[in-house]
């Protein structure tokens, strides 16, 4: 079922072609109306013709191209239901094929949870295309009225029970011209036979066979592997190199240094030395055996307990308004009772299982690149940079991922692949070690945020105000960029639903010392833990059922368009007459996820329930916590219920894989101790000092509710991580009345 | 020169005696589906056996396992077919697939030691191996099939609600 490489495709393509293929694609016009041709020729060897969907081989087998890449959300499964269920293609005859980097096929960045989003309608006018096509090729063979044949399973049939296989179609098949778009007649939702169920990966059997290959497991026969001692503070350079003893480990082959990066750091390499070696032991060994001495520059003083309190500080006092509605500021200053909480979470970092690797060779008019990569098409913009070639000429295929989480969108290490193949011509692996990995990252902002309310008497919220701080993403796009970009903000903070006659919104400014990327869901981490957890904090304060309390700040169903009170927001691209945040649909998730954990049960001592909605990615999610916190502070968390609404999906079972997975990437973000820096070097290096869960940390059980919907698809990968942390932290509260307001927990239930 | 006998195969060694076996199966033997993680026994991803028994070939090396029987994923059976592979197919537990092989291998020890694990065992056994992708509750609900059918166990499933019931 799985090829990943067009490798391995132009081998097929070779031994098939013996007759036509039928192949079907769509031109991707960017935000234009989508045209559908069909591109209909001879099968051929080439494999850089790209924008090509769909291929009906000879011997019938199906090739779906994906074009989003495969870190485990299973999209390649997704992307062959979808053209496949619409062709009515039979699934023992579908093969997924990966594309490589190409802007014909549209956007390709896997990340923000959009690939379905993004893609499900045209990919299903493709297949309904080719369904098209074979009926009407089968009805013309026969001189039968169209309207008498139906397709269904790699097969035509005529009401009178005769039947035509695909195979059978394809030169017939070739001269039929498809409709456009808006008159093809797509399935209806009852006839739709792999949309909707939780069919198993297409991958599957391959990775519990140890098949599956991942970057590192691409075998160029005659490539090197590189280890790079890159410089501990962003900025630094190497002062001076004493490579005599590297050079003398058995195995290493040559040292070659790796320029800084110039300007804005974008996925530039961050520069060092790089030990090429015949073997990834030797490369090891020579990196241990440099000896430099590095010109730290000036993001050497960054440290991470003074930055924190700059942060508390900075939101400690008014910033920039970001939102506004009545006059918050004045109920505020005036009020006498006020509830008011700082939150505080540090920087994380993504830490994929699989490091970043690429594989790269350099030839003169032309760089192949083998990545595990999140968005070949940056890999061709950086990797062409570094090289000094157009983008065009950077071939980038795209491997498994092991994992991404938003790391693999930012491809500096395949630029330095290709920069070494460059200096030595030899085909270079890169190999990223977990220390450099935790090291040298683009990490989570680290975040503060304060928030203060004053409550009616009957707890409804009179006045609200929160203030977010953190180091933005911006800051690697534009050198010295303080202030945040609009879409950071979006993320969990602009978009807040509270129901109340004044509010104020502000932002304040952070300077970046290091280099700051996206993580899974982003800054909707760091928003939805201050503000669930403050919500949970005012029902205590006036006395109420958290669960009760949270569906009344939510307020009554309505849609919000916080544009209206001078916002900016682009709603995660998302059209908001078709994509609207619609607080019915957050209420929805938090009373089926009430009703699955029986919320209001008694508990022993020691037990509580804490609860969290959220709504990202345009996606709604709720989830309940089980904690159970030992008199010594033993923290254990023994069940969790989510429900997520993410209108229509595609794969049931990768949505309940997604979300308990997304859940557990949630419980790091509450109990690693984060990525700290020290005279601006990151102070952790490795799994023993960066804590990640574990089995022994998380629930045995996540209960997962899909919420039936026909409303368009929205994001899947990563809405459940942001309501887990303040979800168990208002869980612990429960259990043990312990207020969690800075990450990590760390200690802070021993206390 | 080291000999060393993988999946039944002996193979000959004359590079450095320090290698780890993950190297080794990875670099010269081009056995791929022996991951690297961490590169000291954090995170399982490299997780083989050794005579039988599960260890980290990222901090192995290949001196100290010369007179040993190495066994990958490769060896554990062909196409998949070992009762704790299929375990996990039946079970959907895989999402990027990475660690999988590594999990795969640390089940299949202590499986083979301990056929019917308690919950806290088989958490004990396998809290060595990270999932960044959060497989975890699918990981453990495989363990308990595989362990059905090796063992014949049944177990006893708790109320839904948190183990109160």
């Amino acid at each position: 079922m799985s090829n990943y490489f067009d490798m391995n495709r132009r081998r097929f393509l070779k031994h098939s072609a013996t007759g036509a293929a039928l192949v079907v694609g769509t031109y991707f016009m960017g935000g234009a109306p989508r045209i559908l041709a069909s591109v209909i020729e001879q099968s051929s060897p080439s494999a850089k013709r790209a924008n090509l969907f769909v291929a009906l081989r000879p011997d019938g087998v199906v090739e779906i191209t994906c074009h989003r890449s495969e870190m485990g959300q299973h999209v390649r499964t997704a992307v062959a239901q979808i053209v496949a269920d619409e062709m009515e293609a039979a699934w023992d005859k579908v093969v997924v094929i990966q594309a490589k980097g190409d802007p014909k096929y549209g956007d390709q960045n896997t990340d923000g949870s959009r690939s379905i989003r993004f893609n499900m309608q045209r990919l299903r006018e493709m297949g309904a295309s080719v369904r098209y096509m074979l009926e009407q090729a089968a009805a013309k063979r026969w001189g039968e009225d169209p309207a008498s044949v139906t397709a269904s399973l790699h097969q035509v049939k005529h009401s009178s029970g005769k039947t035509l296989n695909y195979s059978d179609l394809i030169e017939d098949a070739l001269a039929i011209t498809p409709p456009e778009a808006k008159n093809l007649s797509l399935k209806t939702r009852d006839q739709w036979r792999y949309i909707n169920t939780g069919m198993a990966h297409v991958d599957l059997q391959d990775i519990v066979a140890g098949k599956a290959l991942f970057a590192a497991d691409l075998r160029e026969p005659s490539a090197k592997v590189a280890i790079i001692a890159r410089p501990p503070v962003l900025g630094g350079t190497v002062k001076s190199l004493d490579d005599s003893a590297a050079r003398k480990v058995k195995g290493v082959l040559d040292i070659v240094q790796i320029p800084s990066p110039k300007g804005a750091v974008s996925f530039q390499p961050k520069g060092g030395v790089a030990v090429i070696a015949d073997n990834t032991w030797a490369a090891m060994q020579g990196k241990k055996a440099l000896k430099i001495e590095w010109n730290d520059g000036e993001n050497a003083q960054y440290n991470s307990e003074e930055f924190k309190q700059a942060l508390l500080k900075t939101v400690g006092s008014p910033q920039e308004s970001v939102r506004i509605k009545g006059d918050a500021e004045a109920i505020l200053a005036k009020a006498s009772d006020k509830l008011v909480a700082d939150y505080y979470m540090p920087h994380l970092a993504q830490t994929p299982m699989e490091p970043p690797c690429a594989t790269a060779m350099y030839y003169k008019d032309r760089v192949d690149v083998w990545a595990a990569t999140q968005n070949p098409q940056a890999d061709m913009e950086t990797v062409g940079a570094m090289v000094g070639m157009p983008k065009e000429q950077i071939n980038v295929y795209v491997t498994l991922l092991g994992g991404a989480f938003g790391r693999k969108s930012k491809p500096d290490f395949s630029a330095e692949a290709a920069f070494l193949s460059m200096k030595t011509g030899k085909a270079i692996r890169v190999q990223w070690t977990r220390e450099d990995d935790i090291q040298h990252g683009f990490y989570h902002a680290v975040s503060a945020q304060h928030i203060e309310a004053t409550l009616s008497e009957k707890g409804d919220v009179d006045a609200y105000l929160h203030r977010t701080a953190f180091t933005p993403i911006a800051s690697i796009f534009q050198e010295n960029a303080k202030a945040p970009m609009s879409f950071e903000l979006d993320l969990g903070f602009t978009d807040n639903p509270i129901h109340t006659p004044n509010l104020k919104l502000e932002r304040g400014e952070a300077k970046a010392m290091a280099r700051i990327g996206w993580m899974r869901s982003v800054s909707n981490n760091f928003h939805a833990f201050a503000v669930q957890s403050f919500i949970h904090e005012a029902a205590h304060k006036a006395k109420q059922d958290p669960k009760d309390y949270l569906l009344k700040v939510i307020g009554p169903d309505r849609i919000i368009d916080v544009t209206e009170q001078n916002a900016e927001y682009q709603n995660y691209w998302g059209d908001k007459s078709v994509y609207p945040l619609d607080t019915g649909r957050l209420r929805n998730v938090i009373q089926k996820v009430a009703d699955m954990s029986s919320w209001g049960r008694k508990l022993p001592k020691g037990r509580g329930l804490g609860i969290a909605a959220h709504r990202s990615f345009l996606t709604y999610v709720a989830t309940v916590v089980e904690v159970d916190v030992s008199d010594s502070g033993e923290l254990d968390i023994i069940k969790s219920w989510v429900s997520i609404d993410a209108g229509t999906v595609v794969n049931t079972d990768t949505v309940i894989n997604q979300t308990e997975g997304g859940s557990i990437y949630g419980i790091t973000n509450a109990i690693s101790g984060g990525i700290t820096f020290d005279k601006g070097r990151v102070v952790q290096s490795n799994f023993h000092n960066y804590r990640v869960a574990r089995m022994t940390d998380s629930p045995l059980d996540i209960e997962v509710a899909i919420i039936p919907s026909d409303e368009p698809p929205a994001g899947v990968g990563e809405p459940a991580t942001p309501v887990y942390a303040p979800a168990l932290c208002n869980a612990i509260f429960a259990a043990c009345g312990k207020r969690i307001r800075q990450l990590p927990i760390g200690d802070q239930l021993k206390a | 020169m080291l000999k060393l006998t993988v999946n039944g195969k002996t193979h000959e060694f004359s590079g450095d005696p320090t290698t780890p076996v993950l190297w080794f199966l990875r670099d010269e033997l081009n056995l791929t589906a022996t991951k690297f993680g961490c590169g000291m026994a954090q995170c399982g991803a490299c997780t083989v056996h050794i005579d039988g028994v599960a260890q980290r070939s990222c901090v192995l090396p290949v001196s100290a396992a010369a007179n040993s029987k190495i066994t990958t994923i490769e060896g554990l059976s062909s196409e998949g077919s070992h009762p704790v592979q299929q375990a996990w197919v039946e079970h959907k537990v895989p999402q990027c697939g990475f660690c999988q092989c590594g999990q795969i291998m640390q089940a299949a020890s202590l499986l083979s030691q301990n056929p019917a694990p308690s919950d806290k065992e088989i958490i004990d056994a396998m809290s060595g191996n990270i999932c960044r992708c959060g497989t975890y509750p699918r990981i453990h609900k495989a363990i308990k099939a595989a362990s059905k059918k090796i063992a014949g166990v049944q177990y006893f499933t708790p109320a839904k609600q948190g183990g109160l019931s």
